[in-house]
């Protein structure tokens, strides 16, 4: 009894990994923000907040990076198909100067890439 | 790093800012302040912005009467750099305080465990005290690993997963599991009554500490862009209305005209307007010797200024400097993405869910076909899975190893502009190199003046002669009489003579000076010059008849020299394995003279710029990864079509952003440098990788258990804890290894001068 309940939870452990990473991030695609002057990219906690931005195609954009986590994973963001860069600063905001660039979905991330994101050029 | 005028915004960091209360009293004590137009307090980053003309210091002192604390902030590249280095201080500290807590708990639990091995629950005595050791845990993965849950929980709604989520899911399940021992062992076999808090605690700190490792590693591996920030200085002397007064950098305008005294670094980009000095630029172009600076000479920021005193105009401020340009350049370069980088960035990408599956397979393994205690086995599989398979090493292994190599290029003067570039560089196999300014000066001089009488009385009259001409050839001849000091006589009845040479009356003499043609063409036999002169030739240099009053007085000859450590640099070139090909608009007798003194075995000569680039894409055709060195403007096509570009001695602002390499001193030594650095950082990267990959695909099935039927053993968790956290350590060591890094050839010893 035990043995059959400790085998279907992992299984079902299994499954929900696989569909809360993999097939609902995919579905998850859709929601994406547009930048404004306003938009702040909160860097905390493991993750980029919005983590999926849409800016226009052929304009070169400013993207507003806060960084509120000192572990130095997060020090760096990179666009590395843009060839843009930036050292973000603790608890400040950090302007990263966008190139105009061609429609396209490019990712960007922190050195180790553990903080992840996308840009959405459209 | 924009400019602070008293007309631009000034921002202040507030201090004991609370509410919005706050707020307003701060924003109305600045409104009695003269000169303010606007003042807004940012509660959010605790920030007050004041537009106008007030000072500073009137804004300061206002908001400390309304009884908080302002800090002007100043947005110099080096000022953020100073904050983020005393960021990184708190954070390491912050983890090291962190680390010592958890590893206080779990190393006393630890030996309690080796020494008495009672770690079970088997009575109400042993439930009361192990539950008390729980909460203690508990406090401290709130206090001490806090971050990892907090972290993996928001990544967790973002449908992602990251190293926080390993070391959650880790050590939360090992706390849970010997909670659950703790509040219910009836419900576990007798065998499985055992608790892991110690390993909670233990793992926490240890990743900790690897963190901390980690942040000071890091410091020192960004080295190279803190070196070149501290050649900036801090405060500039302008001279105002007949005063000179120190000013904050950041208020230098373009068109102030500033001083620099002996010793002093030159605080933006200029001329000079007055004044003579010896310059040192080694620290931006690794040209070791100081260069002589007087009016009209362009100054550069960063570098020293060595024995004069110096009146300069700004030209250039701020961002705008070279040296802002360099440091920026150098950056992007750091973290731009290398190839090689592809194959870590497409794992890491799937790594985690990936790892979290592959530790619940192996717990189901080991519950239903392992040996008793099927449920302890099953739990520490699965902890130490999850624990040691924290990919951050395998992200670590490029960023590192580029920042390292990039920056230590930036200090020995080789400016990469990318990641591609650098790991390109490495498989290079041919080399064509622009013969002009690369290989040779660039400029002709006179090399070769021989005659019966006097030579100098002869140069002093061909001088003359040449002073009114405007052949190219003329200006050697006249300027190495100036260096001579030989003062130049009134020229009569001045002829040019297409094609032949020039004639003309000096001092009552008539003077010609031409090729063998127009000596023929004047009835004069050159006699024994003759054989002079083609010996001349043939060493590639431009040979002359010259003939007074009728009869030949001498021979002179021009070349454009063949730069000093050409010759070295073609050798040490040719040792790293490249075919060097030499390319050039000059005559093919010019060319191949300077390619034989230079052993250089292929020669294109009498070429067209465009030529240069069908030529760089023939040998691509061929297979070949060609590199192209030449310097600049016109070689631009031909450097843009090799693999990898350099652009040599150039520094101009067009070049550095459009060359792949940019070698900010006009040696071939340059490119050496650059292929050798670059081997060397992609050996690196390299062995990063490999010793990441090892740590992962290694670690994972030792902690699965697959040496277990040999060694009887489990991996503990506590090791599998270590391991990941020494991982990134190894790697961020490795890379720093680099630091040490020295090109085979020191071109400072050379020169005589010192570094
Ligand atoms: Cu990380």
């Amino acid at each position: 009894m035990t043995s059959l309940l400790i085998n279907l939870s992992g299984l079902a452990a299994i499954a929900l990994t696989v569909w809360w990473f993999w097939l609902a991030a995919k579905g998850n695609k859709q929601q994406s923000v547009s930048v404004d002057e306003k938009l702040e990219i909160q860097v905390k906690d493991g993750v980029y907040e919005p983590d999926r931005i849409r800016v226009s195609a052929g304009e070169e954009t400013v993207l507003h990076f806060r960084r509120e986590d000192a572990s130095p994973c997060a020090e760096w963001v990179l666009f590395p198909d843009l060839e843009v860069s930036a050292q973000l600063g603790v608890d400040q905001i950090t302007e990263v100067t966008i190139p105009a660039a061609d429609a396209g979905e490019y990712p960007f991330h922190c050195q180790m890439q553990m903080y992840r994101g996308t840009l959405i050029v459209g | 790093m924009s400019d602070k005028s008293p007309a631009s915004p000034q921002t202040f960091r507030l201090k004991g800012v609370s509410c919005a209360g706050c707020v307003k009293k701060i924003e109305s004590a600045l409104g009695d302040v003269p000169g303010v137009d606007d003042a807004r307090v940012n509660l959010g980053d605790k920030t007050l912005v004041v537009q106008g003309s007030a000072a500073a210091q009137d804004c300061i002192a206002a908001v400390e009467s309304a009884g908080y604390g302002a800090e002007e902030v100043r947005a110099s590249a080096r000022e953020l750099r100073e904050q983020q280095r005393e960021d990184e201080q708190n954070h390491y500290r912050q983890l090291l305080w962190r680390a010592g807590i958890a590893l206080g708990l779990g190393i006393p639990l630890m030996a309690w465990g080796l020494l008495t091995g009672e770690m079970g629950v088997h009575n109400t005595f042993q439930q009361m005290a192990w539950g008390s050791v729980g909460l203690l845990t508990l406090a401290v993965l709130i206090f001490c690993g806090g971050h990892f849950f907090t972290g993996a929980w928001r990544a967790f709604r973002h449908h992602s997963a990251t190293m926080d989520t390993l070391v959650a899911l880790g050590t939360g399940t090992a706390w849970l599991f010997s909670m659950l021992v703790v509040l219910v062992p009836q419900l576990l076999p007798e065998s499985a009554r055992h608790v892991y808090f110690e390993a909670s605690a233990m793992i926490i700190g240890l990743i900790n500490l690897g963190q901390a490792l980690e942040v000071r590693a890091r410091g020192r591996t960004s080295a190279a862009v803190e070196k070149l920030l501290q050649l900036q200085d801090a405060n500039a002397r302008v001279v105002r209305d007949g005063d000179e007064v120190d000013i904050p950098i950041e208020q230098v305008q373009v068109g102030d005209t500033l001083r620099v005294r002996p010793g002093e670094k030159i605080p933006v980009d200029g001329s000079v307007v007055e004044g003579e000095s010896l310059v040192d630029e080694s620290m931006l172009t690794g040209e070791p010797l100081p260069v002589k600076k007087a009016s009209g000479d362009a100054l550069t920021a960063g570098t020293l200024n060595k024995n004069g005193s110096l009146l300069f105009k700004a030209e250039k401020v701020g961002a705008d400097t070279r040296l802002s340009q360099i440091i920026q350049m150098v950056k992007n370069a750091q973290s731009s993405r290398v190839p090689i980088a592809r194959l870590a960035d497409t794992i890491s990408a799937i790594f985690v869910p990936s790892v979290m599956i592959i530790a619940v397979v192996a717990a189901l393994v080991w519950y239903n076909l392992g040996p008793d205690p099927k449920v302890a086995h099953m739990l520490v599989v699965l902890t130490s899975v999850l624990i040691i398979a924290c990919p951050c090493a395998l992200g670590l292994a490029t960023p590192m190893s580029v920042m390292v190599g990039v920056g230590k290029g930036a200090e020995n003067g080789v400016l990469v502009r990318n990641g591609k570039a650098l790991q390109q560089a490495t498989g290079l196999d041919t080399l064509v190199v622009d013969k002009t300014g690369t290989l040779t000066e660039g400029a002709p001089k006179l090399t070769d003046i021989e005659s019966d009488s006097d030579t100098d009385t002869l140069l002093q009259q061909l001088a003359s002669l040449e002073s009114r001409s405007e052949h190219p050839l003329a200006e050697a001849i006249v300027s190495a009489a100036k260096e001579k000091n030989l003062s130049l006589s009134e020229v009569t009845g001045f002829e040019a003579i297409t094609a032949h040479g020039v004639s003309g009356d000096v001092d009552g003499k008539k003077v010609l000076l031409g090729n063998r043609k127009l000596m023929q063409r004047e009835g004069i036999d050159s006699g024994r010059w003759h054989k002079q002169a083609e010996s001349l030739a043939e060493q590639g240099r431009t040979a002359m008849y010259a003939a007074v009053d009728g009869a030949v007085a001498g021979v002179i000859a021009v070349a454009d020299p063949i730069r000093k450590d050409a010759q070295a640099a073609v050798q040490r070139l040719k040792k790293l394995g490249l075919r060097i090909e030499m390319l050039t608009g000059d005559n093919k007798a010019t060319a191949e003279a300077v390619a034989r003194q230079l052993g250089i075995d292929h020669v294109h000569a009498d070429l067209l710029p465009e030529d240069k680039e069908k030529i760089v894409a023939d040998l691509q055709k061929g297979g070949a990864k060609v590199g192209m060195a030449g310097d600049g403007i016109n070689d631009a096509p031909a450097l843009a079509r090799a693999d990898v570009g350099f652009a040599i001695g150039a520094g101009t602002d067009v070049a550095i952003e459009s060359a792949d390499v940019t070698l900010m001193r006009s040696s071939l030594h340059g490119v050496a440098d650059a292929v050798e650095l670059s081997r060397a950082t992609l050996r690196n990267i390299k062995q990063n990788l490999f010793g990441a990959f090892i740590y992962n695909t290694l670690g994972i099935p030792i902690a699965a258990g697959v040496f277990y039927p040999i060694t009887g053993m489990l991996l503990s968790p506590v090791i599998a804890g270590a391991a990941m956290a020494f991982s990134s350590v190894t790697v961020v060591s490795n890379a720093n290894r680099l630091r040490f890094f020295n090109p085979s050839h020191n071109s400072s010893a050379d020169n005589g001068g010192k570094k």
